[in-house]
Formats: C-alpha cells, structure tokens, sequence
C-alpha cells in the first residue's frame, strides 16, 4: 500500500508548536509514511469562518486541497485547528453550490475544485493506513504504567456531522492510540469540554477557571498527565498554575518515545 | 424593530444559514455552554431576540464576544438551529459595522508571552476583525 500523502504543517508547528510538527515527520517516516509537505501553503486562519456570504478568507484552505487533489493524495495535518478549518471548508466546496462556485471563479484552477481531496487527521492515519497493532508491535519502548488522559478539546470533534472524526460525546480513538503506545488511557468525563480557546488573549481568568475544572476531573479520575493534538489547547492548559495541573504533552511526541525516537535525531 | 434592524436580521441570517423559528426553547444550548456565567444574553435567548429582532441588543452584548466557538451548542441543538451560528453571525455583523476589531491592534503586544501560538492571534483576528 502506498502510504504517500500530502501534509499540512499548518503555522503554529512552523512556530510555536515545533515539536508536534518534527516528532510527527519523524513517527511517520519511522512507520513508513511519506508526508510531502504542500507547496507554498498558507495559514488555514485559524478558526473556520462561519460566514456563508464570505469566500475570501477560505481560499487559502481550498488551494492547500485542490493542490492534494492535483497530486491525488489525501491530505493529512496533525493540529486540530487546521484539521477542523480544512474539513469545514472542504465540505462547503463539496455541498455549497454558492461558495464552491465563487471561490473556483477566483481561483482558476485548471479544473474546478469540487471537495474531492479526502482530509485526515494524523491519529486517523496512524488508525486506519498504518494501524494501531502495527504500532503496537513497533512500540519497542511501550509506554507501561503510564496512566493517560485524552484531551481532545472542541475542534477535533465538532461539528461531528461535518468532520466525522469519532463520537462527539463518547470519543475514544486517542485513548486507542494510548493503548497502542502501551500506555494505560483513562477516561474522564472533561475530555471533550473547551480550555477556552482564543479567549486567553483577552481574559486569560476565565480561561484559567475553564481549564482549572478539566485539569481537576482528569486528575481524580487517575490521569497523571494529558496529550493533546491542539497548540492552542496545549498552550491554555500549560500556562495553568493551581492546583491540580498535570504535566501535557503532543500526541506525536507520546508515540515518539514509545518508537525510541529522539527529536531530530531519529530513531535510538 | 427598527428598518435598520430588520436589515440587520436579514443579514444575520445570510450569514449563519440558520432558521430561527425552529427553536423549541429547550434550552440544550445554554445547558452545554462553557461559558454560560460570562454571557448576558444566554445562547438559548439568541433565537428569540433574532425572531422579534432585538438586534441592537444582541450587537451590544456580551455574548458576542465571550462565545468561544467549541460548537458544543451546535452539536446538541435538537432542532438544528444551531445558537453558536446565530451568535457567530451577530457577531460578524457587528464587526462589519464597526470596520475594525473589537481587541485593538495596539492592545495586542502587551498580552502575548514567549510562548503565544501563532493559532491564538490569527483565531482572534479572524473573529474580532474585518
């Protein structure tokens, strides 16, 4: 099977968030998948703009997927940001005639873009190209022992009609990936409530308390750390400081370590 | 309602594709809502203020600015109404009047730290400006 396909680092893993994005080259060629990153790509915006009579600020996400669609290959991104923005979108240019048609009279492409490129999160590939026992009999450093909770966050899941990711209310692909990496994941009931996103900028209290509430359900639910596949999430629950905070971690770099791989050094 | 508000609901609802009148007031939304304490219109309220067309008051709430877009609401809404929608769209409609942000440019630097993810700043400027 041919495991090539075209990746969208997206701006924070250029950035801020490097380690999610050189631990997930590095899981990926380990694992035997090629991640050709897109040419000249440009920043998703972060959030998908509701606004059905705007087509300007989506542009930039429908020629990062008509470029994967010129290569045919799939399009695949780690931070769930641009996984939700990418996914959002392309379901406009798929079922939206009014944004499909004006965003392809802007764009003259050589053929319209009509939502043909398939997006997937890097867990969805690791889950469904690669697979979890694969990476079970790889795992030549399992994590054993490690008590682990999934934070997914909002954007990874919802809206789940759309990005049909895993059970809005019940997911479970991370904790499957955790038991994968030989982990122990357990489940608590915050997983999927919000840190507060972008509000941290402005009211960086209120995200506090939001993120003060998962980091204390985590915690009596016998988690001993979280991962994250959000920079944003990551950011907002590392700058907590009250009680109860554990230590957060990628989800890419939890299946570094369980490979044996440094950053930037390869496998051990 | 205002002429000008009535163009202004008709505005909205261009922009969030949502049909007010479906709302059966169960109150889902304002339920599920992460930041329910920082509104003063409740995501639940939305639908009836849009239908009698109170959109002054909605561009001037709170709510417009506290909603932190998790789309836990859109997800439970029974009736696919979808509050964060209603609520993004007000939102934008204000935003489009004003012609600017509702965090100033020049209050931005004296918040970000070291460790600000770029994904914080474009999701704050593509939601609080033009």
């Amino acid at each position: 099977m041919d495991l090539t396909y075209s990746y969208f680092p997206g701006c924070t893993l250029k950035t801020k968030a490097k380690d999610l994005d050189i631990y997930t080259r590095e899981t990926a060629a380990a694992l035997g998948v090629t991640l050709v990153e897109i040419d000249n790509w440009q920043c998703c915006g972060g959030v998908y703009p509701l606004g059905s009579d705007e087509v300007g600020n989506k542009l930039a996400s429908v020629r990062a997927l008509n470029d994967a669609k010129e290569h045919g290959r799939d399009l695949v991104t780690v931070c769930s940001g641009c996984f939700h923005v990418l996914k959002c979108v392309n379901d406009d240019m798929k079922n939206v005639p009014d944004i499909r048609d004006r965003a392809n009279r802007y764009s003259q492409f050589d053929e319209p873009y009509q939502g043909e490129t398939k997006v997937l999160h890097y867990l969805e590939l690791l889950r469904d190209a690669v697979g979890f026992d694969t990476i079970r009999k790889k795992a030549e450093h399992p994590l054993t022992g490690h008590r682990i909770g999934a934070y997914y966050g909002c954007l990874l899941l919802r809206p789940s009609g759309i990005l049909e990711f895993d059970d809005p209310e019940d997911p479970s692909v991370i904790e499957d990936f955790l038991e994968a990496v030989g982990a122990t994941p357990v489940k608590y009931q915050m997983r999927n409530e919000c840190c507060g996103g972008y509000r941290s900028l402005e009211e960086p209290e209120f995200t506090n308390r939001l993120v003060g509430k998962i980091f204390a359900d985590a915690k009596t639910s016998g988690c001993e750390e979280l991962v994250t596949a959000c920079p944003l999430c990551f950011y907002n629950l590392q700058k907590y400081n009250g009680p109860d905070k554990l230590p957060v971690r990628y989800i890419s770099e939890v299946l570094a370590q369980a490979l044996g791989i440094e950053a930037g050094k390869g496998v051990r | 309602m205002t002429i000008e508000e009535a163009n202004i609901r008709e505005e909205v609802l261009l922009i969030c594709g949502c049909d007010v009148t479906r709302c059966m007031k169960c109150g889902k939304c304002s339920a599920s809502c992460p930041a329910y304490d920082e509104f003063d219109i409740k995501p639940h309220q939305f639908a009836s203020y849009i239908a009698r067309g109170d959109m002054y008051e909605l561009m001037q709430s709170k709510t417009i600015w506290n909603c932190l877009g998790c789309f836990a609401c859109v997800e439970r809404c029974p009736r696919d109404v979808r509050p964060g929608k209603l609520i993004d769209g007000v939102r934008q409609a204000a935003v489009r009047r004003r012609g600017g942000t509702h965090l100033q440019p020049e209050d931005i630097p004296s918040r970000i730290d070291p460790d600000t993810p770029q994904q914080l700043l474009m999701s704050v400027l593509r939601r609080e400006r033009k």
